[in-house]
């Protein structure tokens, strides 16, 4: 898991260099370099290939993606805030220990919250809402972004990183529910449905089999416009 | 007995964790270039599922459960997951240096693998004795390994083949993925 986290790191240098975001910080504009970024230069999904387990685990609903992505938001939110304030007083030989506690401590109140506020959506993700806490992206970027960095700056990346990792489950959701089911629901209401495949739906498609073909797919048509490098 | 084969057939092929549960796929598509290192990461991952398995569910069913501070878990898991990571690798450096050098990087890996927080948190909200716990863990681990083997088995032939350029790499790794996938889905109707 971690080969892609040292990937992450490797990107680093690109797109952040420590000197631009001295610079850029009493400007303002920082900010927003940073939450573009998240979003599409350094998409953790398409771009980092990073935390794929949720990716495919949970798409297979558009509801469980929209829930998900939430959750992870919140919890990439609070862990850089709260990495970021502590990262001068953590000692560099513990700190992938002390990162770890600090996310796992808000998984758990991602857990005990959608537990007590949305008990269907966590039936529906079940595991994969605690295994937000060994989610790479997660520590990924407390380790390259927050301990390095100011906490405006690492609002920015959480939240950036964040709406890019939620639209790039969203996407991908879409296409398995759609192909795999005929119609779209969100949260129980029906938004559309597509005539005659409703009533065949390729159910492949939200099977575990499907998943593996549309990101692979996917990430084939991503390298072919170019947008993702090829080996 | 019965019912412990029942947790483990169910383990290795029909709930197999990489192809079924999607989990553990970054290690799964990063160390199936080669036979040999898909070969020790599995036994690896195997050795410290177990080890992991065993300790949580003793402190699980000893500890937590008595006191009532179940919501702890996760917290709890990975702290004991990422110190027995770190002992393992002390022996195993201290013990076999040829069998360390050949996992390399790939031991402290094992820590952020989901599969290992994922069957501490099965064997609790299953309620598995401390038995059924290792033999669940067992299962995993086999089937990690089987998965991983027949990955890496095709990756080496699949780097000769002449596949179209925005194709090579992951890509056609992730298709393979998904006829193995399809295969395991038969095993549906076993048990």
């Amino acid at each position: 898991m971690n080969d892609n986290k040292d990937r992450s790191d490797y990107k680093q240098p690109q797109s952040c260099h420590p000197q631009d975001v001295k610079e850029n910080k009493k400007s303002g504009s920082g900010f927003w370099k940073e939450l573009v970024r998240g979003i599409i230069i350094s998409n953790p999904v398409f771009i980092l290939i990073l935390g794929l387990c949720p990716v495919l685990a949970i798409t297979n609903s558009i509801s469980n993606a929209f829930g998900m992505g939430a959750g992870v938001i919140f919890v990439l939110l609070c862990s850089n805030v709260l990495i970021s304030s502590i990262r001068k007083a953590t000692p560099s030989m513990v700190r992938i220990p002390v990162f770890i506690v600090v996310i796992a401590t808000f998984v758990t109140i991602l857990n005990l919250v959608f537990e007590a506020y949305l008990p269907p959506l966590y039936e529906s993700l079940g595991i994969y809402l605690a295994l937000v806490v060994v989610n790479c992206i997660i520590l990924g970027r407390a380790e390259a972004f927050a301990s390095k960095n100011p906490v405006l700056l690492s609002i920015a990346d959480a939240i950036g990183t964040g709406i890019g990792f939620t639209i790039s489950i969203i996407i991908i959701s879409f296409i398995r529910e759609t192909m795999g089911t005929g119609k779209m629901e969100l949260f129980g209401r029906q938004l559309f449905s597509v005539p005659g495949l409703s009533a065949h739906p390729l159910i492949f498609f939200i099977s575990p089999p499907g998943a593996f073909l549309v990101i692979g797919i996917m990430m084939a048509l991503l390298r072919l416009v170019g947008v993702m490098k090829n080996e | 007995m019965n019912n412990l084969l029942t947790i483990f057939v169910s383990m290795v092929i029909i709930n197999n964790m990489v192809l079924a549960k999607f989990l553990g796929l970054c290690s799964f598509f990063g160390i199936s270039k080669k036979l040999s290192n898909a070969f020790s990461m599995g036994i690896a991952m195997t050795l410290v599922m177990l080890l992991a398995s065993v300790s949580t569910s003793v402190i699980y069913n000893y500890i937590l459960v008595p006191y009532k501070v179940e919501f702890m878990k996760i917290v709890i898991y990975i702290l004991i997951i990422a110190s027995l990571v770190q002992i393992t690798e002390i022996i195993i450096r201290r013990t076999n240096i040829n069998l360390y050098n050949a996992l390399g990087i790939y031991l402290p890996l094992i820590t952020v693998n989901c599969i290992v927080l994922a069957i501490a948190l099965i064997n609790s909200t299953e309620n598995y004795t401390v038995l059924e716990s290792i033999v669940n863990a067992l299962g995993a681990g086999v089937g990690y390994t089987l998965v991983i083997i027949m990955m890496s088995g095709i990756r080496e032939k699949l780097d000769l083949a002449d596949s179209p350029k925005s194709m090579r790499g992951l890509p056609v790794a992730f298709l393979v993925a998904a006829l193995l996938a399809l295969a395991f889905v038969g095993f549906n109707g076993i048990i």
